[in-house]
This record gives C-alpha cells, sequence and structure tokens, in this order.
C-alpha cells in the first residue's frame, strides 16, 4: 500500500514537471502552430538562473529560494519573449522554418550552457524542509514532490483565469480558435504571439527551478531530457489543450513510474501509450478533430 | 488554426522547388543537358581516386589524402551525406518532417553489430538479416505514426527513436552494451574490411555507398510513386481529390528512406568498427535536419553537400576548439567558440533565416543570375550590330 502511494505521489510531481512544460508548448502551439524546441532550454536556463541565484545569497533560506523561483521564471520568460521578438516572428507563417529556427536554437543553447558551466550535473542545495519527507499513509514520501505538484496546479489555474477573464486571454482564446478572423477584426495578434511565448516560458523556467529540486542536480541537459516527454504529453492530450495537457501529464507520469517500478521500462510503455492512442484518436484525447 | 490562408503557407516552397521557368524547356541546348552528370561522374572517379594521390588541403583535411586517419575522415563524411541523402528522400521529396530517422540508422549499426557478435553468420547475410529488420522495424513505426501528419507525425517518429534510445541504454540482455557501446566482432568480417592498414578500402566501400544510396534516391524521385510523393506535399487534399493514395506513397517512402539508412549504418559500423548509443539520439536525427537544411532542402547535391560540410565542419571545429589561439582568447569569445555545436547551430539559425534554400537555393540563384546577365549581354550585342 506505502508503496503504491509513493510512486502514485512521485508520478504526480513528475506529472507537474511535465505539465509546466507542456502547458507552454501546447499554448504556443495553438495559437501560432509552432512546435518548439527551444523550449527545454528556457527550462534549462531557467534552472541554472535560480542555482546562481541560490548559490550566491545562501541555499537553505525559504526567502532566496522563493526569489530562486521567481528569477528562473522572470528569465525563463524574457528567453522566450526574445526568442519570438529576434527570431520566430521574422518568419510569420512558415511553420516548417520556424521550427527549425527552435531547433538551431535549441542545439546553439545547450551548447553554450555546456561551454559556459560544465557538461557534468551540478548538485544542488536547497531549504531543509524540500530534503526531508511527510508520511502519508506510511509511504515517507519526499516534500519536494508537493512543491511540484502545488506549483503546477497555481499555474495551471492562474493560466486558466488569464485566458478567462483577461483582455489578453480573451485575445489568445479567439487567436487559437481562428486566427484570420481575430486579425480581420483589426486586433494585433501579434502582440498576443509574444505574451504566449513569455507565459510558456515563465512556467518552463519556474519548472526548470522545481525540477532541479526533484532531480537534485541541474545540467545543461535537463530540458531535452523534460521536452520529449512533453511532447508526447502535448500529443496525448490533444495539441493545443491545456486541459488535455494536464490530465495527459499526470497519467504520462503515473503510468511511467509505476512501469519503472514493476517492470523497469517505464519510458517504453509511455511510447507504447501513445502509439495506442494515436491508433484510437489522432487527435489526442482533448484535441478537437482535424 | 487551420484557417491560415495556404497560398501564403506553401507559395515560398513552391518558389523554391519548382524547376527555372523556360531554362528547362525545349530549348535547353544538348550541353546544359548531359553537363551535370557528367560532372557527377568526374567528382566519383576523382574521389575514387583520392587514396593513390597525396592531396594536402591544410586547414581542411588532417593530411595527405593517402593517410589512413585522412581517409577515415573522408568516408565518414561521405556516409554522413549518403545519410543527409536518405533523409532529403523523406523530407525534401515527400514532406515528412521526421525525427526519428536516427533510428533506422541505429538498426543498422547495432543490428549488424549484434547479429555479427551473437550468431555466426558471415558479414553479407548478416547484413540481409538487418536489412530485412530494418524493413519490418520501418513498416511497423512508419504504418502508425503515418496516421498523424504535420507537426504531430514529427513528435510521434520523435518518440519512436526515444524509445529505440532508452532500449539501447538500457542494454536488454547485455546485447547492446549499455552506454559503453558494442564493438565490432571482426571474426566473420573479410580481412579487407579491418585495420588501419585497409582505410582506403573501407573508403571505397562509403563511396560505393554513396553512389547506390544517390541512384535510389534519383530512381524513387524520377518513379510514378516519388510524383504522387511530391505532390502529396504539395497538396495533399488534391491528390485524394485527383484518385491519388496518400497514405501508401508515404508509406514507400518512408521505407525506402529508412532501409537506405539502416544500409548506411552498417556501413558505418565497419567504418567505425563499433556502435556507441549516440547514433540512437534525437539529438543525432536533429543534426541530420541540420545538414539537408544547410545543403538546401529539395535538392539531391545539397543534401550530400550539407552531409559532407557538417561531418568536415564538425571535426575541424572541434580541432579549432582545442586549438592554441582560442585558449588565449577572453572567456566571452572563448566559451562559445570552442563548443562546435554552438557555432554550427548558428550557423543553421542564419540560413534559416537569411538563405532560404541553402547552399542549393544559393547556387541555383547565383547561376539564375548569370545566365541572365549573359542573356543580356547578347541581347546587348545583337542590338549593337544591328545597329
Amino acid at each position: 500500500m506505502s508503496t503504491i502511494v509513493l510512486l502514485l505521489i512521485t508520478g504526480l510531481g513528475l506529472g507537474a514537471l511535465y505539465f509546466l512544460v507542456a502547458s507552454g508548448l501546447s499554448l504556443i502551439y495553438g495559437l501560432m502552430g509552432v512546435l518548439n524546441f527551444a523550449h527545454g532550454s528556457f527550462l534549462t536556463l531557467g534552472a541554472f538562473a535560480g542555482w546562481e541565484v541560490a548559490r550566491r545569497l545562501g541555499a537553505d533560506s525559504w526567502a532566496v529560494f522563493g526569489l530562486a523561483l521567481v528569477v528562473g521564471a522572470g528569465v525563463g520568460a524574457a528567453f522566450a519573449a526574445l526568442t519570438e521578438l529576434l527570431l520566430v516572428r521574422r518568419l510569420y507563417e512558415r511553420h516548417i522554418e520556424q521550427v527549425l529556427v527552435t531547433v538551431g536554437l535549441a542545439l546553439a543553447t545547450v551548447a553554450l550552457f555546456e561551454g559556459a558551466w560544465g557538461s557534468d550535473p551540478e548538485f544542488i542545495e536547497g531549504p531543509a524542509w524540500l530534503r526531508g519527507t511527510t508520511d502519508v499513509a506510511g509511504a515517507p514520501v519526499p516534500n519536494d514532490r508537493f512543491l511540484a505538484i502545488g506549483a503546477a496546479v497555481l499555474v495551471l489555474v492562474g493560466i486558466v483565469l488569464f485566458l478567462r477573464y483577461t483582455r489578453f486571454g480573451l485575445i489568445i482564446r479567439a487567436g487559437v480558435e481562428n486566427r484570420a478572423m481575430v486579425t480581420a477584426l483589426g486586433i494585433d495578434v501579434r502582440k498576443a504571439f509574444t505574451l504566449v511565448f513569455a507565459v510558456g516560458g515563465a512556467a518552463a523556467g519556474l519548472g526548470g527551478v522545481l525540477a532541479s529540486q526533484y532531480f537534485g542536480y541541474v545540467s545543461p541537459h535537463l530540458g531535452a531530457q523534460l521536452l520529449i516527454f512533453a511532447f508526447i504529453v502535448t500529443v496525448i492530450g490533444g495539441l493545443g489543450s491545456l486541459t488535455g495537457a494536464a490530465v495527459a501529464a499526470v497519467l504520462v507520469a503515473v503510468l511511467q513510474q509505476f512501469a519503472n517500478y514493476y517492470w523497469g521500462y517505464g519510458d517504453l510503455v509511455v511510447v507504447l501509450l501513445l502509439a495506442l492512442v494515436l491508433l484510437v484518436r489522432p487527435s489526442g484525447l482533448l484535441g478537437r478533430r482535424a | 488554426m487551420t484557417t491560415t490562408p495556404t497560398t501564403q503557407q506553401s507559395s515560398p516552397r513552391s518558389d523554391e522547388t519548382a524547376p527555372l521557368p523556360a531554362d528547362d524547356g525545349g530549348t535547353v541546348p544538348a550541353r546544359r543537358r548531359w553537363l551535370p552528370p557528367a560532372i557527377g561522374l568526374g567528382l566519383v572517379v576523382l574521389l575514387a581516386c583520392l587514396p593513390l594521390l597525396a592531396i594536402s588541403l591544410p586547414g581542411v583535411l588532417p593530411g595527405p589524402t593517402y593517410t589512413p586517419g585522412t581517409l577515415q575522415v573522408l568516408a565518414l563524411a561521405l556516409l554522413v551525406g549518403a545519410l543527409a541523402l536518405s533523409y532529403h528522400l523523406l523530407f525534401g521529396v515527400a514532406g515528412l518532417l521526421s525525427f526519428g530517422h536516427a533510428l533506422y540508422f541505429a538498426v543498422g549499426v547495432y543490428g549488424l553489430a549484434i547479429v555479427l557478435d551473437r550468431t555466426d553468420l558471415p558479414l553479407l547475410p548478416a547484413a540481409c538479416v538487418v536489412l530485412v529488420g530494418g524493413i519490418a522495424v520501418a513498416h511497423l513505426v512508419g504504418a502508425i505514426s503515418l496516421r498523424v501528419t504535420g507537426i504531430s507525425f514529427a513528435m510521434v517518429t520523435l518518440a519512436f527513436a526515444q524509445a529505440g534510445n532508452v532500449l539501447v541504454r538500457r542494454n536488454p540482455a547485455g546485447a547492446t552494451g549499455g552506454e559503453e557501446g558494442l564493438a565490432l566482432d571482426t571474426a566473420h568480417v573479410p580481412d579487407a574490411l579491418v585495420g588501419v592498414a585497409n582505410t582506403r578500402n573501407l573508403y571505397w566501400l562509403a563511396l560505393a555507398v554513396l553512389v547506390v544510396v544517390y541512384a535510389i534516391v534519383l530512381w524513387v524521385e524520377r518513379s510514378r510513386a516519388g510524383h504522387v510523393a511530391a505532390a502529396t506535399r504539395e497538396n495533399e487534399m488534391r491528390v485524394r481529390v485527383v484518385g491519388g493514395r496518400p497514405y501508401l506513397v508515404k508509406l514507400l517512402v518512408f521505407v525506402v528512406a529508412a532501409t537506405l539508412a539502416t544500409g548506411v549504418g552498417m556501413a558505418y559500423l565497419l567504418l567505425q568498427s563499433g556502435a556507441v548509443p549516440r547514433v540512437t539520439s534525437a539529438d543525432f536525427t536533429l543534426t541530420l535536419l541540420v545538414m539537408v537544411v544547410l545543403g538546401g532542402v529539395g535538392s539531391r547535391w545539397g543534401a550530400v553537400v550539407g552531409g559532407v560540410l557538417y561531418t568536415l565542419l564538425d571535426q575541424r571545429l572541434g580541432a579549432l576548439a582545442s586549438s592554441e589561439a582560442i585558449a588565449g582568447l577572453p572567456s566571452v569569445l572563448r566559451v562559445p567558440l570552442s563548443e562546435p555545436l554552438f557555432i554550427l547551430g548558428t550557423l543553421f539559425v542564419l540560413v534559416v533565416l537569411f538563405l532560404p534554400g541553402g547552399i542549393a537555393g544559393a547556387a541555383q540563384r547565383l547561376a539564375h543570375r548569370s545566365g541572365r546577365d549573359r542573356q543580356r549581354e547578347a541581347a546587348r550585342e545583337t542590338i549593337e550590330e544591328s545597329a
């Protein structure tokens, strides 16, 4: 019983990280049709920024950890917004080229991170509570799982509220639905593009700081590692669907944890799940029919 | 989402891939029709003679062309060129943006290594077994992933390649050697293909592989299936409307490209005398994509040039990174310049932004311009004569 609880909560924590990456991917794809391969780099840079903050100001206080989260999210958002302004915007409406540009950016930035911080993982520290465990139904659950789950729920609620109750959210939702019509009504959708990139980058940067706590290290390959599963989550959930991404993130991560524990090939099970979903519902769980 | 005007999307592409107007029509002088094949044939003969010559290109090649070290680099470049050509068939002809092409290459590399390691089959039967296995895997994965199109297809192929990567790293039953990789068991490989002294035989093998891959890609592209695949790339709906079967044609092209990659992978194993997990990684497929785009999407020789250029750059930038000139620079310059992948990635971004059509596109524009100049000059001369 306690093993199942532990696997379940660990899976939820991993799912939270997948969701933080996949939410941005899904929003960006939904609005602009861009598959963003550089999203992993946003996450990695956020993780390194948070790590630098913690290293300089003392890692074990909560105030510094909070600052690290804010800085990580801010750096991710700034990097993402710059990517959109300088690279993606120039290739408006040319989807394949946009993908290619983000691929090039991902290759170049990972190499740059390796040059700046070394290719080996750097082990990190944080507030003492995060290293401890809490008993849930007899299972000692590491506390950082709860933090990741809480943050992901907050981000989900925040993005949903933002999309539903703000003017920019309205424009983004309308743009996902029918971009040509929004443009025809005289609304500048391009501002929304930058904004969506920034929101996605902030979620990824936040995810970077949390992922480095979850795994216990930062490395230049942290982002690429999570990105592939985030892609799978986005396809299973349905491209462009935020709720779909949340459901699929939990499903994929929990399944992966259980299969890893009982069978040892969790990553393969995830790919099989993807194949199954595509055979039954090519548009994903909550995606609109193409 | 799907309401974006399609004319805008497809027009830059069709401009690049469409044949030059009027130039290729009935008025083409006979000289221009046989010139490209003649240049290609001459180049192959020259490349075949390289191991017998002593040509030095300081900065580009590590030594004179007859030395095993240089031949090794050149053979690697030719094989990567062949692999890029197989990716061209997928991406350039059929327009299938696959992020999992490394999987079939890895099937060749690891498949042959495992068969030679575990069985007593000689090289050729072993290669046939691996080729059949590669075709089977390509059918299975292709049939599933072609159910979706566009970006979803890219992600699904990426996921399958990732599954292959996981499998190789997990080392099931000790078959793949995990992170360390698998050394080539040379017991059943002909002696002429083993050892540093025989590098030139491997070089000729690599050249032969490239020529065969080129011939097959040319044949597929000129066949009816190739034309339907190209039409599907431009407008799948219209192919459907006129009664074509896009799914089957795409699957055919997918399987042919994958089988070619498997074949190249087997030659790669013999050349490198070992298999490492890097060839299964997603990064490796991404570098293939970089090569094809660098050379020019839709151009056969562009893909080969892209592959060769990328390999040589990768090798030489690595040497540059460890050179003393770089070590003396301040860290702001030293850190980026000592990472070959950073330079290649940046170069790639610049090509996508400012040089649509890559090297082949630029060359075509240049030739087009000089051709126009010549025409203009001829016209001016006739005017002056008549005046």
